[in-house]
């Protein structure tokens, strides 16, 4: 039986050049939880992210994804992982019903009736329009291809989703029903998810903790946590107008 | 040791038929499940209870199978019940269930494969026509951009000039110099070979200066400056293009085709004719080498005989061409770069296009030229 604790990093340090980025960095996630990673831009979130899948090699410390080494990308955790990059990522040449199967391709063997009745319904899901289906991504909108993205990411049912600013560039009412459809998802499925996101209101409607990026480390706590720190960005992250208006509307409904 | 999957049929009470799931009804799972399903036998039975308090384990995917059996079933005008689904599991099933009927019937159409083939050749044709007629409009805007830079000569972007020019003409001649002189060589002594049956082998020095100075100079020359240039010029601005930068130049007030096209088509109006002039000179010189090295011939009389063949009128038929070409180059480099849209994967297949267009416009070019000069009788 693997330990609760799905992602765990220890004493990571990643560096490009003489530009360090991340440095003793220690980060435990456990099962079932919505984290919410925030930070100044080129702070290192995107890299963080690409460190715990091991598309990135870091120069010291260790990193355990669902029990295994992360730079042994092993056959079962990419079973296991969804990711939604931060620009959709789809493969360019096929449709979006065709990017949402070759998860389902290259590591099942489902009828084509059922791969098609199922990317239907990751389509619909993911509440895009019915016809989305056999357009290519250049046809859609930066929008409508996050949400195709989600759906790829969705597309085996994994256990832990990464998404690197989901709602960026969405709608306020997109934002909002992506971050139901998170939600919902989490609660069915037990999902964990690990968000990097600057929407202060999907951080204060979803994630149970926020780990903020600073000083090229972590501090893991959840959001009435870190109101108290006097570290200066986390000060004037949580206490700015947006952050007050987010935990606002948040209190009113 | 996890379960597995199942789905039992038995008969209940009052003549229902009892389906009951166990185990994880998850996507690795479904396949099976799947044919598992589609052979239950209903033997015209008006009630089904599916009994789900087996399952241990449920996702979307299981959810999908097990909301669709019951709405099949539903279809089918039989009655049925789900019970004994675990809580927790419920959320996951209004999920799919709200899905499925925001989107209630999927689309699958597979078109007939005779019928999309004829399609796609009707389509392709009808695309060709279309690019012939936005080609000559291009080069309408070109032309007229073109006049009104001639007029206004400050608006000339000279710096880019400068550089295209470094770049289409002068990093080429490496590569323009090896590949003619490579060709001289070859010409040289194939000639020669026939020659010698008719103990005429001096008249290879005539062959290599018409055939070098008339057609292959400028022809190779403008083939490896399509490869290479024509190229660079869709890729270069197609990336603008996908950047959105030219939307931003137009916005800015700059017309991108007199800061983007122009430069590119004046460059390679300037440089394809000494491009050519330079690679005259490689293969006759390649030609030459090789001549003198097999033949039984001074190297003296070879290049007397080279400068009795080498006729101005020679030249310059050669000569005449190299602007023709260049500017055919550059237009449809620049327009299939400006074609690019959407994403960054029409970059790739443009450039391929754009080169593979720009040869066959520039040999049917050179075909044209020689039915006229012959026409002409020069
Ligand atoms: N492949 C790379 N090579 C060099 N530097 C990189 C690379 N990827 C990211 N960086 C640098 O790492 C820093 C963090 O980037 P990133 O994680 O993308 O920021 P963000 O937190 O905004 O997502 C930036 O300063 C960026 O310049
Ligand atoms: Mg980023």
């Amino acid at each position: 039986m693997e330990s609760d604790v799905v992602i765990k990093v220890r004493g990571l340090r990643t560096q490009f050049g003489a530009q360090v980025i991340h440095d003793k960095l220690d980060l435990d996630i456990h099962r079932g939880q919505v984290v919410g990673v925030v930070g100044g831009s080129g702070t290192g979130k995107s890299v963080l992210l690409r460190t715990i899948l091991g598309l990135n090699t870091p120069r010291e410390g260790e990193i355990e994804v669902l029990g295994e080494d992360a730079r042994r990308t092993a056959d079962t955790v990419q079973q296991r992982t969804g990711v939604l990059f931060q620009n959709g990522a789809l493969f360019s040449s096929l449709t979006v019903a065709e990017n949402i199967q070759v998860p389902m391709r290259e590591h099942l063997d489902l009828s084509r009736d059922l791969m098609d009745e199922l990317a239907a319904l990751k389509i619909s899901m993911v509440g895009l329009p019915p016809d989305a289906g056999p357009k290519f991504p250049s046809e859609l909108s930066g929008g409508m291809r996050k949400r195709a993205g989600l759906a790829r990411a969705l597309s085996l049912d994994p256990e832990i989703l990464f998404l690197d600013e989901p709602t960026a560039g969405l709608d306020p009412i997109g934002a909002a029903a992506f971050d139901n459809l998170i939600a919902e998802l989490q609660k069915g499925l037990g999902l964990t998810v690990f968000m990097v996101t600057h929407d202060l209101d999907s951080l204060s409607a979803i994630c149970d903790s926020i780990a903020v990026l600073v000083d090229k480390r972590v501090r893991l706590g959840t959001m009435s946590e870190h109101m108290k720190d006097s570290h200066p960005w986390i000060q004037s992250y949580f206490h700015g107008p947006r952050a007050r208006a987010a935990l606002a509307s948040r209190l009113v409904t | 040791m996890e379960q597995e999957p199942e789905w039992v049929e038995s008969t209940g009470a009052d003549g229902a038929v009892v389906l009951s799931a166990n185990g994880p009804w998850t996507i690795g799972a479904v396949s099976t499940l799947d044919r598992r399903i589609k052979a239950v036998p209903l033997n015209g039975a008006q009630i089904a209870e599916l009994d789900l308090s087996g399952i241990t384990k449920l996702d979307t995917a299981g959810a999908w199978l097990l909301y669709r059996t019951r709405r099949d079933l539903l279809a089918d005008g039989i009655d049925t019940r789900l019970k004994g689904l675990d809580t927790r599991y419920e959320p996951l099933l209004d999920l799919v269930e709200q899905a499925d009927l925001a989107h209630p019937e999927i689309e699958r159409v597979r078109p007939n494969a005779l019928l999309s083939l004829l399609d796609r050749v009707g389509k392709s044709v009808c695309d060709a026509a279309e690019e012939g007629v936005n080609l000559l409009n291009f080069l309408g805007l070109t032309i007229v951009t073109m006049l009104r830079v001639i007029a206004k000569p400050r608006r000339m972007r000279v710096v880019s000039l400068v550089n295209q020019i470094e770049q289409t003409g002068l990093n080429a001649m490496g590569i323009v110099g090896l590949l003619l002189f490579l060709i001289g060589v070859v010409l040289a002594f194939q000639s020669a070979e026939q020659l010698r049956k008719f103990a005429a082998e001096i008249l290879t020095a005539d062959g290599l200066a018409i055939l070098v100075l008339r057609e292959i100079g400028v022809l190779i020359a403008a083939i490896l400056i399509a490869g290479r240039s024509g190229s660079a010029f869709t890729a270069e601005i197609g990336m603008m293009k996908v950047n959105e930068e030219i939307d931003a130049l137009r916005t800015t007030g700059v017309d991108p085709i007199e800061v983007l096209v122009l430069p590119r088509i004046n460059a390679l109006l300037l440089t394809l004719p000494l491009l050519t002039f330079f690679a005259n000179v490689a293969a006759l010189t390649g030609g030459t080498i090789m001549s003198v090295a097999t033949l039984d011939v001074t190297y003296t009389q070879f290049v007397r005989q080279l400068a009795d063949a080498m006729t101005l009128k020679n030249f310059i038929v050669g000569m005449v061409k190299a602007p023709v070409f260049a500017f055919l180059i550059g237009l449809v480099g620049c327009y299939e770069g400006l074609q690019v849209g959407g994403s960054a994967e029409s970059i790739g297949r443009l450039t391929t296009k754009s080169v593979v267009e720009s040869i066959v416009l520039v040999i049917l070019a050179d075909a044209t030229f020689s039915i006229v000069f012959s026409y002409l009788g020069i």
